[in-house]
Parts: C-alpha cells; structure tokens; sequence
C-alpha cells in the first residue's frame, strides 16, 4: 500500500517522502511533472503553469540529489512514473546513488517505461515507435547485467481501460504492447536469459465496475501471458510464466455527480480485484473517491488507504483459497474472454509479421493507429451508451434527484498547488546551469548523441551526462535530433455511427446556423500546455463532425500563441480547450486575450476556478458532470449563432 | 487608395489577420457576399506575379501526403519564401461534418510565414472544396507558393490539377492496387510522382519499378517525372522539391503554364455554368469548346479575370439573372 506523490519542487516532495517513511511508507512512489515527463527543462515556453503541478519537476542531477535527501536509497524502494525519458530518470537515480557509493544491485525499484500506453492514451511520448522501443531494450538489458532488483518495465493495460478499451481490447493491446518489447529484446540477450528478461516484465492492470467480468478478466490475462509465454518465447520455468501484476481500480467511471457513491464503487471494484485470487495481484491502490473533482488532500487519500485495510483486516477474504474456483459462471466467461483476447491479439500482431519483402505488413506507426482508432471508437460507444441511458450510471443519468452535499462545499474539496514553486524552480535550474562544468557537459552530449545515432545502449553515456550536470531538456533534445520527435495518431478518423433522433435535430440546427453565417460551422478542438490526456477532446470532436461541424483537431502540445494562431488562419467560429492537469487558469486567458471568436473549455475544473475562467471572458465551463455530449455540441452552436447574431 | 486598396496591400504583405478575413470572405456562400467576393479576387488578381506558383499535392489515402507538404514547406521556407497551404479533406456524406486533420501534421511557429488553412471537400467528390480556387487566388497574392493538398479516392483524385500549375501525385510502396483503379491515361495528368516511404526499402523499390514501366508506355512529353522519397531519412526530398521547381520553369518557357493558368478559370467558369445552368446552359452557349475560346479572347483582350468573372459574362449572355454561387 502507497500513495503516489510529489508536486511543487524536488525541495517539497522530499519532505513529503520523509514524513511517509517515518510513518511506516517502505516504497515511494514518484509521480513527476509534465514538463519532466515530456523531456522538457522548467523554462521552456510549453511549460508556462506546468511547473510542477502534476508531480515533482526534476531537471538535472541536483534536483534528484534533493528530491532524496537523508533518504537510504539502500533502503527504499522506488517506483518512477515515467515512460519517454525513463531512461534518463533511471540514470540520475544511478548517478546520485554512485555519488552516494551504493551499489548498483542494491537498487531496488520500478520505471513505468510503457510508451504505447503513452501513445495511446496517455500522450507524454516524445520519439518514434522504433526509436522509443530500443530506449526501452536499452535499460532492460542494462537492468539485466547491472540493477537485478529493478523492474525496467511495467506494462499498463491501465490507462487502455481509462480511455475506454473494452476488457478484450484492454488485455489485447496490452500484450501487444508487451510482445514489441519482448521481440526488440530477445535478439540482444543471451537465450538463456531470455526467461529472466520475461519474468522481469510486470503490469499494471485496471478493474471496473462490472464484478464479474473483471474477476474473469484477470484470470484470462494470467492465463494468455502464460500462453504467450510458453509458445512465443518457449518459457518453461513456471515461476517465470506468472503474470506480475498490480492494480489499480478504475477512475473512468467515478463520477463528479455525487461523489460520494464513488466509494461504494471503489470498494466494489477492489473486491474483485482479491477474489480473483488464483490470478494473485500483488499490489492494489485506490483512487480518491472525488478525483472527478480536482487534485485529491491527504484525508481523501487516508480513505482510499482505509478502504482497503479493512478489506485486508477486518473482513475474512485474505484467509481463504480463490472461492470462484470451480464456478461455472466464472469458468465459462473467463474462457469466452481469452478466446476473444486472442483473436484481437493475433490480429494486431499479424500486422507486425513480415511480409516476402522483409518489411511489416504495418508500420508501428500503422499499428498504433488501428488500436487507437479502437479505442476511440469504443470509448464513443460508451458515452453514447450512457447518455442514452442504456449503461446505468447511478446519480448521472439515472436517480438524480439529490441532498445538498454537506462532503463538497465551495472551496473545501479540493488541493491547489503553490503558485510561487514555479519561480523557485526557475530560480533552481538557472543556479544549476551556472555551477556545472560546460566543457564536461557538452562532452557528454556529444557521447550520448554519438551512442544513439550507432544504436548502441544510451545508459552509459547517459550515466556520464547525469554526472556531469546535463539537464533532462538537454539529453532530450540530443535524442529528439538523432531520434525524431513523434505525433501519435489521434483515432478521430474512424467511422464510427453515432445515430438517434437527437443527432438529426442538432444536425438541423448546425444546417440551419451555417446557413445564415454564410459558412458551415467551423471548430478548433485543441489542448493546450503539456496534458496528454486527449479522450475528452477527442470524443468531442468526433461527436461535433457526427453532428455535421468542420473539425480543425490540433492535437496535444500547443502553446495558448499556437492555438490562436491556427484558430485565425483557419477561421473557426468557436475554439474548445481541454484541460485536465490543472493548468488551466495559466493557459486558457491567454488564448481567450489572442482571438476574437468565443472559446469553450472542457476538462477537471473546479467551480471557484470555473467562476474565474468565466470572468476571462470563457463562453461556457464544461466538467465531467457534463456528460451528455449532445447537449455540448447543441450548446456550442448557440454559442455560436449569439456571436455571430444569428440566434 | 480605397479601402479596398489598403485590403489588398496587407495581403500581400502577408498579413494573417487580413489573409484569413479575405479567405472567409471568398467561403461565404451567402448571395449577399457575392458582389464583395468577385470585387476582392479580382482586385488580388490584378497584382499577382506571375511567379508566384501553384503545386497541387495528392493521392490516396495514407499515403504520406501531409509529411511530404511539409517538408517541402519547410525547404521553401528556408529559402525565405512565404507559403500558404489549402488542405482538402473529405466532408462526411451523412452528417456533412468534417475532420480537417492535417494541422496535426503540420506544425509551424507563429512566425513563421506558413499560413494554413483547412478546407472540407463538401460535396465534391472529386477532392477539391468549392471555395478552393478562390482560397488559391487569395494565397496567390499574398504567398511565393501556394500547395494544394486533396485526398485522392478512386477515380477522381486528380482533379487537383483543376487548380494547380503543377501536380505531384504521392504513391505509397504496393499502390500496384491503386494504379489499377486509375482510369487509362490518368497517369499523363500529374508532373511528378512520388513514390513515398522510400525507406521500406524493397517494397519501394518494387513499386518504382512498376511504375517505371507504365510510364514508359507514354509519350515523352507527357511522361511524370518518377521520384523516390523518405520523409523519415529525408532522402529524395530536395530531388522532388527540383523536380517540381525544373518542371515549373519548362512550363514557364513552353508558354504551357500561360495556357494552364487560363484553363483553370475557364473550367471553373464551366463548372459553375453547369452547375446553375445544366448542360442545356452550356449548350446554348455554344457547348464547352465555345466557351473555353471565347474565355481566351476575353481574358486576352480585358486581361485578369477571375472564373467568376467569366461566369457572370456567360449568364449575363444567358440573359439570365445576376448571378450568385
């Protein structure tokens, strides 16, 4: 049990941490910023208001030194929740234990290092499928011959899940996902290491709402992991065949409607995740029962923490074997579920199998968008399915009628962070920057590029360039020249049929409007600042184009002068923002200031900062309690006709 | 000078604000803007240099066609040009709506002198927006260069070539399937083929073979210039960049750039002749080869004209009503 932490500057996060351990904390679990995590140092123009917001900033070695102050990384466990530049956090952590002179195989710990995950869901990557996969085989082997208790790798069918994969789709992609790895690998270790390398994979899995499937879920995902493994790789040791896993329960499906009834979701969902017993998790975090709300306080994080001691403690579910054992029910699902698993999982791996020409049928690149095309597309179906009222979901679409709160009063809920550790930071790295040797760090640089432009192993070098003061934008960009840089498919261009009688009405009324303005209704759907997490956005504009909207979709990564500039040259009527890290008092005034047409924002906004948003001259707040996407695109094109005063 | 004037000026001092104002304003499908549309093309007409060029980008689905606009953009930017680019996208035939998606692959910085802007198709089918030709006309006045990118399904996917003075049609390795769909002589219309994806190698090469092949059936005037091209490596990406630019200047000294920037009016004109007037209208006026000379001795003789000039002469010769589209 642990809580995923860090925030504001490396300085905070460290007392946090300290004050964790004394409590009894074994493990830490960093969770660092965007800016970090999309390998970009605290003063570069995209990451205005991103400064440690989501997790903890770490631009160079002194930051890593601080962020583990009087911390015995011989002691501490360490799990990183980083994928694009894991490579580089990993060789910091090495640097600061060797200047600490730990040994290297004294280090235990975790880097997340799932960039498909990050493609398809999560959007902190930063190079190529091909490029991104050798980074990745680089610090499995370095692991191998150098860390033996570091996991390099932990495959996330998680946030597959929280994009609204499918259970078949969650495990399929997933192990697609793991299967690239392998395959990278294999030809870079010595056979009989191979198994070691295989048991060395673990996971990180999801659990929803519905009980049963999921328990059955689980079952079927050990079991295909073992299947791939024994007739892919032709791994026999059965300790190594087991899938290694932890959870964490769904965050998709809370609600901000009464948020309150999360807890009995959670507890629901935890539940089956220990039932599923003979698929033995071995380890499992809670989400915070008002996430949908904004940044969760420690007392909301003290009742995830809760929930599942009781289950542990208090309840007898620990001292029996799997009681699902023998159930037919349970049998019969889990068996319908892998066989489904495995036609997906052939499918997507048939597109990776060489044709007569030596090449793949499917570019990774290819791959990748036919799965997040199927992401894009069942998560449509989902919401349809809700705002029809054909999925039940208690308190939004169904039993609404509600008591005032007394759990949410204004200004009550939620965290905010302190605006002034932006400046600190700043502050940090310019003093960083000054101290170093630059001889010795561009030297470093030079090594590294030089590696990574030969395809040899980057740990190495990027060992020496933590030693020697680099910064995580600095090893990025030497990797992005030699690398590329990479833009993931969005999925929007599917074809998905979003019917019903609503949609005929709107699509009449975006006629009727596009008409008396001259030009058919035009919208730029885009994502300001660092936030990968582009569902919201890109359901969004899926539903607009069903509902007969010229969509301009910029993707992710834009800064507010972006955005504003590719909203004047296209013309658009109307601009949709989404935001959910928090940045969005910093970012979105700058574009509302720079454009004349009114500008929507969608994401996880509190109500004081909705009220400021409002004041900056937004049209209309959207949060996830607006569920109903219909009535979003209706209430964009009023929004529209008003300004254009055609209403 | 007239407000007008000082309108024109800014654009073609590339002026984003007044280059996206002028681009709405020759979209807008109102009756009522009509007057000011032709007033604005005309005028911008009237100032743009004859070296000022139009490269038409397409092909299927796929194929790799917005990586390689950019980079072409890219070189010509470099070289200190100015760019503007018109992404056509297909329009959803059911609910009318549109995923103008090509901003996503194309990222320029605000200063820098790439102007964007993204069209859909509506219900053309053959690749190419309405407002196209005027949105070109406009980028004209203002950009060294202008691209043209369509989607290219089926049948129909050159018609790029109805606006543009060159046309690059962009090929991905194993189209062998997509030639077959072409109609016979469909490989005479574009100046310059890129077979894309280079890097995959054999497959490439197979398909340049191929193609190498059927081309070599045309005659040698009419035959593309064939060119490998990696936007991942970069390879072939100057190589097609000169081809387009050598093809340019042999059209420019042939005259046969004259004659093609001529036809695009003309069939614009006759597209919407047909389209108001059907193809009784065009027959009264003495059917399309009529027109198309007549169009030639008017454009000599009064010098820049818009298609929609040349319209509003036909159906004024229609003796029908004013006009609109």
């Amino acid at each position: 049990m642990g809580i995923y932490s860090g925030h504001s500057t490396p300085e905070a996060s460290n007392t946090l941490y300290r004050e964790n351990i004394k409590k009894g904390q074994t493990r830490l679990s960093v969770a660092f910023d965007l800016p970090t995590q999309t390998g970009y140092d605290s003063d570069h123009p995209l990451c205005v208001g991103e400064v440690g917001k989501v997790g903890v900033p770490v631009t160079s070695i002194s930051d890593m030194e601080t962020l583990f102050d009087q911390i015995d990384l011989a002691k501490i466990g360490t799990n990183m929740t980083i994928n694009a530049p894991a490579a580089w956090l990993l060789s910091l952590y090495v640097a600061v234990a060797e200047r600490r002179g730990i040994p290297r195989s004294e280090l235990r710990g975790t880097t997340q290092n799932d960039i498909f995950k990050e493609y398809l869901s999560r959007g902190t990557y930063i190079f190529p499928p091909g490029p991104s996969l050798s980074l990745i085989a680089d610090m499995i082997v370095f692991a191998l011959d150098e860390l033996p208790h570091w996991q390099p790798i932990n495959v996330c069918s998680y946030h597959l899940q929280e994009v609204g994969a499918t259970p078949v789709q969650e495990v399929a992609f997933a192990m697609a996902n793991a299967v690239a790895v392998l395959d990278e690998v294999r030809p870079r270790v010595p056979a009989e290491r191979f198994a070691e390398v295989f048991e060395r994979i673990s996971w990180f899995c999801n659990a929803s709402i519905r009980f049963v499937e999921e328990i059955c879920k689980m079952h079927a995902f050990a079991n295909v992991w073992e299947r791939i493994g024994r007739e892919r790789y032709g791994i026999t040791d059965e300790k190594a065949l087991r899938l290694r896993y932890s959870v964490q329960v769904n965050s998709l499906g809370l609600t901000e409607h009464q948020p309150e009834n999360n807890i009995a979701r959670i507890v629901i969902e935890a539940l089956g995740v220990i039932l599923a017993k003979n698929a033995r998790t071995r380890y499992l975090q809670l989400p915070a029962w008002n996430e949908a709300l904004g940044l969760p306080r420690p007392w909301d994080q003290q009742l995830s923490l809760r929930i599942q001691q009781i289950l542990a403690f208090e309840t007898d579910l620990l001292e029996h074997e799997d009681i699902f054992e023998g159930s037919k029910v349970v049998q019969a699902r889990t068996a319908e579920l892998e066989t489904q698993i495995w036609a997906e999982l052939e499918r997507v791996l048939a597109m990776a199998e060489e044709t007569s020409g030596g090449k793949p049928r499917a570019t990774a690149e290819q791959r990748i968008a036919y799965m997040k095309r199927a992401l894009v597309e069942s998560n449509a179906k989902r919401l349809a399915a809700i705002e029809s009222g054909k999925r039940v979901v208690v308190g939004v679409n169904k039993f609404t009628e509600t008591e005032a709160s007394p759990l949410t009063q204004q200004g009550e809920g939620i965290l905010t962070v302190d605006q002034a550790a932006e400046q600190r930071q700043l502050a940090r790295l310019r003093s960083h920057r000054e101290q170093r040797d630059a001889a010795e760090v561009s030297a470093a640089l030079g090594a590294l590029r030089e590696v990574a432009a030969k395809g040899e192993n980057v740990m190495p070098a990027s060992i020496r360039c933590a030693h020697a003061g680099v910064t995580t934008g600095e090893w990025s960009d030497a990797l992005r020249a030699v690398l590329g840089e990479y833009r993931g498919p969005t999925g929007i261009d599917t074809s998905v049929h979003l019917g019903g009688d609503d949609i005929e009405s709107t699509r009449a009324r975006v006629n009727e409007v596009s008409r008396k303005i001259g030009r058919r209704l035009k919208v730029l759907i885009g994502k300001p600042g660092l936030d990968g997490h582009s569902s919201g956005a890109e359901q969004i504009a899926l539903f607009a184009r069903e509902a007969g909207w010229e969509v301009v979709y910029e993707g992710i990564r834009l800064t507010p002068e972006q955005i504003a500039s590719s909203a004047l040259q296209e013309g658009v009527h109307l601009i949709g923002l989404s935001s959910l890290a928090g940045s969005h008092l910093a970012l979105v005034p700058r574009v509302v200031k720079a454009v004349d047409v009114p500008v929507v924002v969608g994401g996880i906004i509190p109500d004081e900062d909705a009220a400021r948003l409002l004041e900056h001259g937004v049209a209309r707040v959207y949060t996830p309690k607006d569920y109903d996407l219909q009535r979003i695109i209706r209430e964009m094109v009023e929004i529209v006709a008003r300004a254009n005063g055609v209403d | 000078m007239t407000e007008l004037d000082e309108q024109v000026a800014r654009i073609q001092k590339g002026d984003s604000l007044e280059i996206a104002t002028a681009l709405n304003c020759v979209e807008d499908e109102r009756p009522k803007s009509s007057a000011r549309k032709r007033e604005l093309l005309g005028a911008l007409a009237r100032v743009t240099r004859e070296g000022s060029f139009v490269v038409g980008v397409t092909g299927p689905p796929g194929a790799g066609k917005s990586t390689l606009c950019n980079a072409l953009v890219r070189r010509w930017l470099a070289r200190g040009c100015g760019v503007g680019v018109i992404a056509v996208d297909p329009s959803s035939q059911r609910s009318g709506g549109a995923l103008l998606g090509d901003r996503e692959r194309m990222k320029f910085a605000p200063h820098e002198r790439a102007f964007i802007r993204s069209l859909a198709a509506r219900d053309q089918l053959g690749g190419l927006a309405p407002a196209a030709r005027a949105a070109v006309g406009v980028m004209r006045a203002a950009f060294d260069w202008t691209l043209v990118e369509t989607v290219g399904v089926g049948q129909s996917e050159l018609d790029v070539e109805r606006v543009a003075d060159v046309v690059v049609l962009v090929l991905q390795p194993g189209a062998g399937d997509t030639l077959q769909f072409m109609k016979a002589g469909i490989l005479e219309i574009p100046d310059v083929i890129a077979v894309h994806k280079w890097d995959l190698g054999a497959l490439a090469e197979q398909t340049y073979t191929d193609l190498q092949q059927t081309l070599s059936r045309l005659p040698g005037d009419r035959r593309p210039q064939l060119v490998g091209v990696s936007s991942q490596t970069g390879q072939g990406v100057t190589e097609l960049a000169e081809s387009v630019e050598e093809r340019l200047l042999a059209l420019c000294d042939s005259g046969e750039l004259a004659h093609r920037r001529l036809d695009v009016h003309c069939r614009w004109a006759l597209e919407l002749l047909e389209k108001r007037y059907g193809e009784y209208g065009v027959e009264r006026l003495g059917g399309v080869s009529a027109v198309r000379d007549e169009s030639r001795r008017l454009v000599e003789s009064a010098g820049c004209l818009t298609g929609l000039d040349l319209f509003d002469h036909f159906a004024t010769r229609l003796g029908l009503d004013p006009p609109v589209w």
